[in-house]
C-alpha cells in the first residue's frame, strides 16, 4: 500500500481510500444483450437461486451474490459475462451506435470489445486489435461465447496500426483502454503493486501516448475517442491527455455517468496539465465500492 | 480447362489459409476448388434445421483455414488478411458438415427441425461433455440440443446423435459442471 501514498495530495478521505483498496471486490457481471435481455438474464439467475442487485448507472451491470458467476446457466449460454464494474465504464462513455466503425485499440481479453458490439446491437464493425497473440485467443473465445459476429480481429502494435487491410479510411469512434500500471486493480489482484516502479510508469506512459495519438489520427473528424486506464498515476492519465492535446487536433469533452467521480487533476508533483483535463473522471475505490479507474472523452477536430 | 491451362497464371486457385475469402454466391461463381458457396451454406442450415435462409440475409460467409466457414454481420472487402472475422460457424469440406457450438447457441433458436429438448439433468451431462443414451426417433447426425431456461427453450449447442446415444462435442473450454 505504501506505493499508493504518493496520491495522498489527490484523494480526499485518504484513509478510507487505502482501506477500500484492501477489501475484495463485489462480484459483478454484465448482461450480454446480444443473447439475452436483462429481464431474461435475471429470470435465469432467479431460477438458479442466484441473487442479483441492479446498478443504477447501467441497466446491464449487475452485482451477484455468488463468488463464481461462471458456474451458472446464464454464463454458460453467454447471457452474462464477469466484468468488473468500472471496466464497463469506457464503452458506455464511447456509446457506439449500430452500423458504426469502431476501433478497440487494446482489445484483449475482450470484455470491452463485446460490450461495444452489444451496444451496437452487433451491427457495424468493431476492429479489435491487440499486440499480444496469446491474449487474442482469449478475446476470440469471449467474442464467440457471447455470440458476437461484428468483429474483425487484428494483431499489431497499435502505435503503428494500419487501416490498409480494410476498405475504409477512418473510424467513427475509438476505445483506447491502454496497458497501464494497474494500480486500480489492487482489490482484484493484491500483488498488483509488487512490481510497481516509477520507471515502469514512465515507460508505459510513452506507449500510452503513442497509442492514443494513433487513435486520434485513425478517427474521422467529429469522431469520438475514449481514453481509459485502471491506474491512479497522473503520468499515465492527465499527462497522456495533455501530450495528445498538444500533438493532435482534438479536445476533451464533458460526459455524464451515474457513478461518483472526481475531475482529472491539473497538477501533480510539480507537473502542470492543461485545464481541460478536468473534464476527465477519476473513479476511486471508496466512492462506489469498485476498482480504481480513469476515463476521458475526446472529440477529434481535424 | 482450355488449351491455355499450361499458363501458370491460369491455374485453379486453392485455399489460402492466411486470409479470409468471401464465399462465392453460387457454384457458377466458384473459383477455389472445394469451397462451399453461400447458397450451399444457406441450404444446409435450411435442410438440416429448417433455419430460414432469410435469417442470414444481413450476414456474409467467409473461408479461412481449409473448410472453416466464418460468419460476419455485414460485409467487408475480400480477401482480408487478419486474425479473425466474426464467428466460426461451420466446418465444411467433409462428408458431414458440422456447425460450431457457438453458432448453434447464437442461431439455433430459429431451428424447427432436428431440435432435441432435454431435461435439466440431461443438459448438465451435455455441458459436462458427457455422452448419454437418448430416446430420439428423428434423424441421426447433428442436432440442436435445447433446454428450457427462464421460460423459453434455449440452445445449449450442437450434439451428435448416433446409435441411440447423444454425444457432446462441447469444446473443453466451454464445458461446465453446473
Amino acid at each position: 500500500m505504501e506505493k499508493l501514498e504518493r496520491y495522498e495530495p489527490l484523494v480526499e478521505e485518504f484513509d478510507a481510500f487505502l482501506e477500500a483498496c484492501q477489501r475484495t471486490l463485489p462480484s459483478v457481471v454484465r448482461v450480454n444483450t446480444i443473447k439475452a435481455t436483462p429481464e431474461r438474464a435475471k429470470a435465469a439467475l432467479d431460477e438458479e437461486g442466484v441473487g442479483w442487485t441492479d446498478r443504477e448507472w447501467s441497466e446491464t451491470v449487475l452485482e451477484l451474490d455468488t463468488d463464481n458467476p461462471g458456474s451458472t446457466w446464464a454464463s454458460y449460454h453467454g447471457w452474462i459475462h464477469g466484468q468488473e464494474e468500472v471496466s464497463a465504464i469506457p464503452a458506455e462513455v464511447l456509446a457506439p451506435e449500430p452500423g458504426e466503425r469502431v476501433w478497440d485499440a487494446c482489445a484483449a481479453p475482450g470484455s470491452k470489445t463485446t460490450q461495444l458490439s452489444a451496444l451496437m446491437d452487433d451491427e457495424g464493425l468493431v476492429v479489435a486489435n491487440d499486440n499480444n497473440l496469446g491474449r487474442l485467443s482469449a478475446l476470440r473465445f469471449n467474442t464467440e461465447r457471447l455470440g458476437v459476429t461484428n468483429t474483425a480481429v487484428t494483431n499489431t502494435d497499435s502505435r503503428n496500426f494500419s487501416l490498409k487491410p480494410f476498405d475504409f479510411s477512418a473510424f467513427d469512434k475509438a476505445l483506447v483502454d491502454v496497458p497501464c500500471s494497474c494500480e486500480g486493480t489492487i482489490r482484484k489482484n493484491p500483488t498488483a503493486l509488487d512490481d510497481w516502479t516509477m520507471d515502469h510508469v514512465r515507460s508505459v506512459a510513452g506507449v500510452q501516448k503513442g497509442i492514443l495519438r494513433r487513435a486520434v489520427q485513425a478517427t474521422g473528424e467529429g469522431g469520438t475517442v475514449v481514453y481509459s486506464t485502471c491506474t491512479f498515476a497522473p503520468e499515465e492519465n492527465e499527462a497522456v491527455l495533455d501530450y495528445v492535446l498538444d500533438e493532435e487536433d482534438c479536445r476533451l469533452v464533458e460526459f455524464d455517468l451515474g457513478l461518483d467521480s472526481r475531475p482529472g487533476v491539473t497538477e501533480f508533483e510539480g507537473e502542470e496539465y492543461d485545464e481541460s483535463v478536468r473534464k476527465a473522471k477519476r473513479f476511486y475505490p471508496h466512492h462506489n465500492d469498485t476498482g480504481g479507474f480513469f476515463c476521458a472523452k475526446l472529440e477529434v477536430e481535424g | 480447362m482450355t488449351e491455355q491451362s499450361n499458363d501458370p497464371t491460369d491455374e485453379t486457385p486453392t485455399n489460402d489459409g492466411q486470409q479470409f475469402d468471401r464465399l462465392p454466391a453460387t457454384a457458377e461463381e466458384r473459383e477455389v476448388e472445394g469451397r462451399a458457396t453461400r447458397q450451399e451454406v444457406l441450404d444446409w442450415w435450411d435442410q438440416r434445421f429448417e433455419i430460414p435462409p432469410e435469417t442470414f440475409e444481413e450476414y456474409t460467409f467467409w473461408e479461412k483455414g481449409k473448410g472453416k466457414i466464418w460468419i460476419l454481420h455485414g460485409d467487408i472487402s475480400s480477401p482480408l488478411r487478419i486474425e479473425a472475422l466474426g464467428m466460426k460457424f461451420l466446418r465444411t469440406r467433409q462428408e458431414h458438415w458440422k456447425p460450431t457450438t457457438n453458432a448453434v447457441q447464437r442461431f439455433g433458436r430459429e431451428a424447427s427441425k432436428n431440435v432435441v429438448e432435454v431435461t435439466r439433468e440431461q443438459a448438465r451431462r451435455f455441458v459436462r461433455g458427457e455422452d448419454q443414451e437418448l430416446d430420439w426417433d428423428g434423424d441421426w447426425g447433428y442436432l440442436v440440443v435445447s433446454h428450457d431456461l427462464a421460460g423459453d427453450p434455449e440452445p445449449l449447442g450442437v450434439g451428435l446423435y448416433v446409435h441411440g446415444e447423444l454425444r457432446s462435442p462441447v469444446p473443453k473450454g466451454r464445458q461446465r459442471d453446473l
